[in-house]
């Protein structure tokens, strides 16, 4: 349940912004709305998850602050968004740690990176500190190890963020089966992978500033792509080795290498690029609260590329072990803080899409003239 | 803002003085810098609330041959001046009407010059697609575009700036005085482009032209225009035009803030009901026709209604069925216990009631066209969309007028020059927007022609207003004329 006040402050939003309309050119938020006459908590929850946060509305808004109706749409989706995380959560005990995130994930990273660190000096002592013969990673950490750990934190991260997926898609009234749509998929998958909803006609949008630039959409896409590279550069290395039985370390010019070193090196271009704009944002349209996580999602992720170059680069020095160590430390931390921080903001973001997709392709609910 | 310099001094001098900060003001400031004249545009709002009632509206109307990136179809001369000549009841002036028309077929190329942006002709659920071009996000989005195009080409902006007396000698502008930051400032400029609006704001001049019933107007849009460089204008001898009582009045959610209120206080459920006034009986045949069409005479009506106010009755079956206003309607199981709620004599609008769902005839209800359904033997009859108001619950939602905008100006000729009562035109005084509208609009409106109007004459105002200033700068001892050679 949102808290009374945000559902009076989400409620104020829709019967002003639906009464006036002056946005539907903007992004899907508002032609979502059209569709609607009434505003239950679960169509502003679906709402506030379909907001991209880009502030267009806010600029063109002649009801915002001052103004006596004081509206601020990025800025109440956004508080409305941050309910819905800890609301979708699974385990619900955990949703506690989307406020204070920033501090818990923090924290979490260290205690994770102490016990690695302790864990490997003590089952192989001062050879971590070692040079490998051609950085073989398994001397350091066994592969079965390795394997094992990460993918049972892989496989609770990615059930808990289904769950999460699942609790949003019956909380905004779909039904599962009604993902079996290949033109709205494909339709979603669009405008998720180009971020159709941050181009406003080619000019990009008014983040962080007033004046609408692309930057903000380029730098998510090298960080999405970045991450999405990585992920492959890990998922072939995987195939590498159980399916065709090669054993690393890979080439320089291996497939895995090749994609693990330009998503690594997107992944240093898109998150200090978002911070960057994030430290330049206009503070009247963001949540304040959303700021540790915003962050600590966003140096983890830097973390995790500049332990991974840092590994590649190094990994035939003495300094190989203590950076295995550690960048694994930092995945791992990446990985089970996936469902409890902003990354979620991409599950809940692309279902919101997909909704749009599958409500466009249905009659509208009224036929009210405007 | 103003340099620095500008700031220190209490006087100052410009090529081109506009006073007004909204789409008229703007354009012409825009287009005397294209000329190469210096420009300072006096807003009389803080930056916050810039751009007097141009940041409430949504479209222009545009003639066009053809479709464009933002209009459908086609829109002619003729067909454009035939919808002014109707709404006008032929209270235009040809010559401006149609030259305005003509010139509207650039507007939306040039405001995108400025960066203004506009939805696609084929977004949205817009009826107008093919008379008007929608500004993406609206009025304010225009004018953030047009204010950031503006800094862009140097021209300089004060805010909080209003302006409190004007200097003209002979017809021929000499200075303004203003407050800049708190201080009294005089600007003196060789041209004036007067862009500052109707008298809407001011309910004292309202109640002038329409007694103590103004008192209970809610003027829709900016309370900045004061109508004080309207009335300056006429007092140093401008030739006024149009009658005070004209303008844009709409009957509006009575609950509506003041001022500002804009677009969210309509309310477009009149005609899926009956209206009564303070007495509870009905005045006016609530389907005469589309309510597009009609809601701009509704304001009027409520207006010669005893208290100024009216109620919009209706029950469950219209619910749904037109945009919500942005106030919640009173609620009640019962017409008894709904007319006590909203302060109406019970007993008379139960009697007003039961007659009106006695005289409906039967018919089949479609509010896309001009249905069958109406009363028979009712004073005054409700000819379309009549339905009986039987199912609980019942609504209703206050009205009152609401002031868009009036038309009491200055005359211009079609080069945006100020007419003078002794038949001559000011030197060097040029008009545009809102103060000016009455010289092509007597009476009724055309969504977006106010607009129109604006850019055009704003255009037009500021290119004569630069060749006027920058033309005396060559031939005045040379003391600025030399650095606009080149421009000019």
């Amino acid at each position: 349940m949102l808290p009374t006040e945000l559902m009076q402050e989400g409620d104020h939003l829709m019967t002003v912004c639906n009464a006036c309309r002056y946005c539907e050119g903007y992004c899907a938020v508002w032609q979502a709305m059209e569709r609607r006459l009434v505003f239950k908590e679960s169509d502003l929850n679906y709402l506030a998850n379909l907001c991209h946060g880009c502030s267009e509305c806010y600029y063109a808004c002649q009801y915002a602050p001052p103004h006596e109706f004081d509206i601020n749409p990025p800025k109440t989706l956004a508080k409305i968004r941050a309910c819905t995380y800890e609301m979708y959560a699974w385990p619900g005990p955990l949703a506690k740690v989307f406020r204070k995130n920033g501090v818990l994930v923090s924290l979490l990273t260290a205690v994770v990176l102490i016990s690695f660190l302790l864990a490997v000096g003590a089952s192989i002592g001062s050879s971590m500190f070692a040079p490998v013969r051609s950085g073989d990673f398994y001397q350091i950490t066994p592969h079965e190890v390795l394997t094992l750990t990460f993918a049972a934190v892989g496989l609770f991260s990615a059930l808990a963020l289904l769950i999460g997926f699942l609790r949003f898609w019956r909380n905004v009234g779909e039904q599962v089966s009604g993902i079996a749509n290949p033109a709205a998929l494909m339709k979603a998958a669009k405008e998720v992978l180009s971020l159709e909803n941050l181009d406003n006609g080619g000019v990009g949008c008014t983040y962080p500033g007033e004046e609408s630039s692309q930057s903000r959409r380029w730098f998510h896409h090298a960080t999405f792509y970045g991450f999405l590279s990585c992920f492959v550069a890990t998922t072939l290395g995987a195939i590498y080795y159980y399916v065709l039985g090669w054993h690393g370390p890979y080439g320089y010019t291996s497939l895995p290498v090749i994609f693990g070193t330009l998503g690594g090196i997107a992944l240093l271009i898109g998150p200090i690029g978002l911070f960057a704009l994030k430290q330049n944002r206009n503070r009247e349209i963001e949540d304040e609260r959303q700021y540790g996580m915003d962050v600590s999602f966003i140096v983890l992720l830097l973390l995790t590329s500049i332990s991974g170059l840092l590994l590649l680069w190094l990994r035939e020095s003495a300094a190989m072990g203590t950076l295995l160590v550690i960048h694994l430390g930092i995945v791992m931390s990446l990985f089970l803080t996936l469902p409890y921080g902003k990354f979620v903001h991409g599950i809940y973001r692309s279902a919101a899409v997909l909704k749009w997709a599958l409500e466009r392709s249905r009659p509208p609910e009224h036929d009210v003239e405007v | 803002m103003l340099s620095e310099m500008a700031m220190s001094e209490d006087s100052k001098s410009f090529d081109v003085l506009v006073i007004g900060g909204g789409n008229a003001g703007l354009a012409a400031a825009l287009s005397a810098r294209e000329k190469g004249a210096s420009v300072l545009v006096l807003e009389a709002a803080p930056k916050h609330f810039r751009g007097g009632n141009s940041r409430h509206t949504r479209n222009l109307r545009c003639m066009h041959d053809a479709p464009t990136e933002v209009l459908t179809d086609a829109y002619s001369e003729d067909e454009f001046y035939n919808d002014i000549l109707r709404v006008t009841g032929g209270q235009t002036n040809e010559q401006l009407a149609r030259m305005t028309i003509r010139a509207s077929a650039t507007c939306t190329e040039w405001m995108k010059q400025q960066g203004v942006r506009f939805q696609h002709a084929m977004g949205g659920t817009l009826h107008l697609g093919r008379t008007n071009a929608f500004f993406l996000g609206g009025g304010k989005a225009m004018m953030n575009a047009y204010y950031a195009s503006a800094q862009r080409a140097g021209v300089q902006i004060a805010y909080d700036a209003e302006v409190t007396d004007l200097e003209i000698v002979d017809g021929e502008f000499r200075s303004a005085t203003t407050v800049i930051e708190g201080k009294p400032t005089r600007i003196s400029a060789k041209a004036l482009v007067a862009a500052a609006g109707g008298f809407e704001s001011n309910l004292e001049w309202l109640k002038e032209a329409w007694g103590p019933a103004a008192e209970n107007f809610l003027i829709r849009g900016t309370p900045y225009n004061m109508g004080k460089i309207l009335k300056r204008l006429i007092e140093l001898g401008a030739q006024s035009i149009g009658d005070p009582t004209q303008g844009h009045c709409v009957a509006i959610d009575a609950r509506a803030p003041k001022f500002d209120g804009g677009i969210v206080t309509r309310l477009d459920c009149v005609s899926l009901g009956i209206v009564v006034n303070k007495n509870g009986e009905r005045f006016y045949d609530e389907g005469e026709d589309f309510w597009p069409k009609r809601y701009a005479i509704w304001g009027r009506l409520v207006a010669q209604q005893p208290d100024q106010i009216g109620y919009c009755i209706i029950d469950s079956k219209a619910m749904g069925k037109f945009m919500p206003s942005v106030f919640p309607p009173a609620k009640a199981q019962t017409i008894r216990e709904l007319a006590k709620a909203v302060n109406l004599p019970v007993d008379k609008v139960e009697e007003t009631v039961k007659a009106y769902n006695d005289a409906v005839q039967p018919g089949s209800f479609n509010h896309a066209i001009m249905d069958d359904c109406k009363t028979s033997g009712l004073k005054p009859e409700k000819t379309h969309w009549a339905l009986r108001i039987d199912q609980p619950p019942f609504y209703a939602y206050s009205l009152r007028p609401g002031i868009t905008f009036t038309y009491l100006g200055v005359k211009v000729n079609e080069r945006a020059e100020v007419q003078l009562t002794n038949g001559k035109k000011a030197c060097n005084i040029f008009a545009a927007g809102e103060i000016m509208a009455g010289s092509i609009l007597g009476k009724g409106y055309a969504a977006g022609f106010g607009v129109t109007i604006g850019t055009v004459f704003g255009r037009i105002a500021g290119t004569r207003a630069a060749m006027q200033a920058l033309n005396r700068a060559e031939t005045s001892n040379g003391k600025e004329g030399g650095s606009f050679h080149a421009a000019n």
